[in-house]
């Protein structure tokens, strides 16, 4: 049950009970149109979504993760917008400059303007992050969500399946499975992280249908007559959903360094594509003499992958209060 | 004969054995006829109510035996398809915590309404209509403007009028309610009691009432059977039983009801514990709690013996149970 806030608590508390006073004593003293709880502005029916998005719009937290998360994606959409260069315009005279007029983040051992690379650089690590993400919690979801509703044989299989995949090291994985890869796009990666992902939001997805699945009102509905798909798409799904999202989105925020890390190591994306990860491995043997060049590029992944976390975070307090 | 349960024997396998739920119950319901099911935590009643609906979780649990015939059909050779459409359009049950039993995300108007939709193939929008019906019907105050509110938002007396209205919502001929009062404060008991009753005389339904609350069936019930360690005990018209018990355990449990005449004095209560049902006490499993278990109990299960018309006890003594008041 969704939480109310303290007001609504107790207005509906102190209206409830006079509610029931006045039925019990076959009063018609309640009988108004609106009813106790009426329909005012304040008191509009609350779901556990609404809920949940009243509490984030309160949430300092939530409004500080959204808006840097809002400007990623907009610069990863349109980075024209505030870099006018190109990031593959590159000048080798300028190798390692620090900051100077209409080059504030200076230039790369390359003598490639290191502002255009990191805004450049936001869309790869965006994309990869937000289809990463839809993968996983898709196939995830759907293959936990089955085993946990049906039980049985498909359970099991499903439940030793997640082990397996458990047991493979993410890094040592990507180092085997993506170099055989030559391309330069970001879809061997988000494939990789997929394979790799979905385990864990399947086990998520599992138990907490598992859970929803054990509540009264889903025996309720099936001693009503309701199919096995009405029981699942509209008593569980909705109630089951919510654990999801939550670790959904933090771990949108993992996958993102996932990225830079395998493209760090050379695996991930390779150039010429733009990638914080590429950027700071380059960087890195340059870091005593031009520290700017790894400091930029690695500022903006942390910042990022924060704001994920940070959104899962809010997310979560606001769809399980009890979690806090 | 609307309803006639046969012999009907029900079992979980757990980890630790088997446990034996219900053993050998007959029972049978007509039209218009409420029979209340007596017993406490354990005794197989609402595992009974469970089968009878199909809902049982198998496995664990498993049917080992007898038919449940319903409208003179054998529900236990139905497929599954057949059964799923009988539940809720033939009938239906109401459960005992009604904030539990509703879905938290949905609306009380779409759940009412999902009814018609699944079973009915109604659109949304007359659905709707007739969920604000149902509403009315139950006497929910202010139906129209209520429809769209979430269950935590009304009290439990309403939550639990809500849950009639979902079962009574295709009029089913049968209505099992599983301990339906149970949850609510005594002042909302009754009217709750009342209302479902009154329905079920307007619609001339069979109800089982599954309750452990011997003073709401006093009023409501036609018949009585009284269940321990998953059998029938005793049987009889509501009447017969509050005047004169015809097994031990039935007269522990009405001694065992505090009385106004008789403040100040200890309460009785049935020594003992209930059966564990993995392992049930040979003969009458009720010997090692019942003050007068012979060796014959502890030998032999008993049979239901013809008491009086329509009534029946499974006690070797249900003579000297009888006399002695």
């Amino acid at each position: 049950m969704p939480e109310q806030t303290p007001d609504e608590a107790i207005s509906s508390a102190g209206a409830g009970g006079t509610m029931d006073l006045a039925l019990d004593e076959g009063d018609s003293l309640e009988k108004t149109p609106g009813g106790p709880r009426g329909t005012g502005p304040d008191t509009k029916p609350q779901s556990l979504w609404s809920d949940a998005w009243h509490d984030l719009r309160r949430n300092p937290v939530f409004i500080i993760s959204a808006l840097i998360i809002l400007f990623l994606v907009i610069i990863s959409i349109w980075p024209q917008l505030i870099a006018s260069g190109d990031p593959l315009d590159c000048d080798l005279d300028k190798s390692q400059e620090g900051s100077q007029p209409g080059h504030p983040f200076g230039y790369d051992g390359q003598g490639c303007d290191v502002y255009t690379r990191v805004v450049y650089g936001a869309r790869n690590s965006v994309t990869v992050g937000i289809c990463s993400t839809i993968g996983v919690s898709l196939i995830g979801s759907i293959l936990g969500g089955l085993a946990g509703f049906f039980g049985g044989w498909w359970d099991s299989i499903l439940s030793r399946l997640t082990d397996v995949f458990f047991g493979i090291p993410v890094v040592l994985g990507g180092l085997v499975f993506l170099s055989v890869v030559t391309s330069s796009t970001v879809w061997p990666v988000i494939g990789f992280i997929v394979l790799l992902g979905w385990p864990q939001i399947a086990r998520i997805a599992r138990g907490s249908v598992i859970t929803a699945k054990h509540n009264d009102y889903v025996q309720a509905a099936r001693a009503l007559g309701a199919s096995n798909g009405r029981m699942m798409l509209r008593h569980i799904a909705p109630n089951a959903i919510a654990p999801v999202i939550v670790v959904a989105t933090i771990a949108l925020g993992t996958y993102i360094s996932l990225e830079a890390t395998l493209s760090f190591l050379g695996v991930g994306l390779k150039p010429p594509a733009v990638s914080w990860g590429i950027d700071i491995s380059a960087a890195s043997q340059y870091i005593r003499n031009a520290p700017h060049m790894l400091l930029w590029p690695a500022g903006a992944l942390a910042v990022t992958v924060l704001a994920f976390i940070m959104l899962g975070d809010a997310v979560r307090d606001a769809l399980d209060p009890k979690l806090r | 004969m609307l309803l006639e349960v046969r012999d009907l024997h029900v079992e979980f396998h757990t980890r630790d054995g088997v446990a034996k739920a219900v053993n050998g119950v007959n029972y049978s319901v007509a039209e218009g006829e409420t029979l209340a099911v007596l017993g406490e935590s354990g005794s197989g009643k609402s595992v009974t109510a469970q089968a009878i609906m199909g809902i049982l979780d198998m496995p664990p649990g498993k049917i080992s035996g007898g038919e449940i015939l319903f409208k003179d059909r054998d529900l236990l050779k139905l497929k599954k398809e057949e059964r799923r459409k009988i539940r809720g359009q033939e009938m239906a049950m109401i459960f005992q915590d009604a904030l539990s039993s509703l879905n938290p995300v949905l609306t009380v108007g779409q759940q009412l309404g999902e009814m018609f939709v699944v079973h009915r193939g109604m659109s949304r929008k007359d659905a709707k209509a007739k969920a604000v019906e149902l509403m009315d019907r139950v006497r929910i105050p202010a139906a129209k403007e209520r429809v769209g509110n979430y269950p935590h938002q009304f009290s439990g007396g309403m939550r639990q009028r809500i849950m009639i209205a979902m079962a009574l919502a295709l009029e089913p001929s049968l209505i099992i309610a599983d301990e339906p009062t149970t949850a609510l404060d005594v002042t909302v008991q009754a009217q709750v009691m009342d209302l479902l009753a009154e329905l079920q005389r307007e619609l001339n339904m069979g109800l089982i009432l599954i309750t452990h609350d011997l003073g709401v069936v006093a009023d409501v019930a036609d018949k009585i059977a009284v269940m321990y360690a998953g059998r029938i005990v005793e049987t009889s018209p509501v009447h017969d039983i509050y005047k004169a018990p015809a097994h031990p355990y039935t007269k522990g449990l009405l001694r065992s009801i505090p009385r106004l005449d008789q403040k100040g004095q200890e309460l009785y209560a049935i020594k003992g514990l209930p059966p564990n049902l993995l392992h049930i006490p040979p003969g009458c499993a009720f010997n090692p709690r019942c003050p007068m278990a012979q060796d014959v109990c502890r030998k032999d299960v008993p049979p239901l013996f013809d008491v009086a018309e329509h009534r029946q006890s499974a006690c070797y003594f249900w003579k000297e149970t009888l006399d002695a008041r």
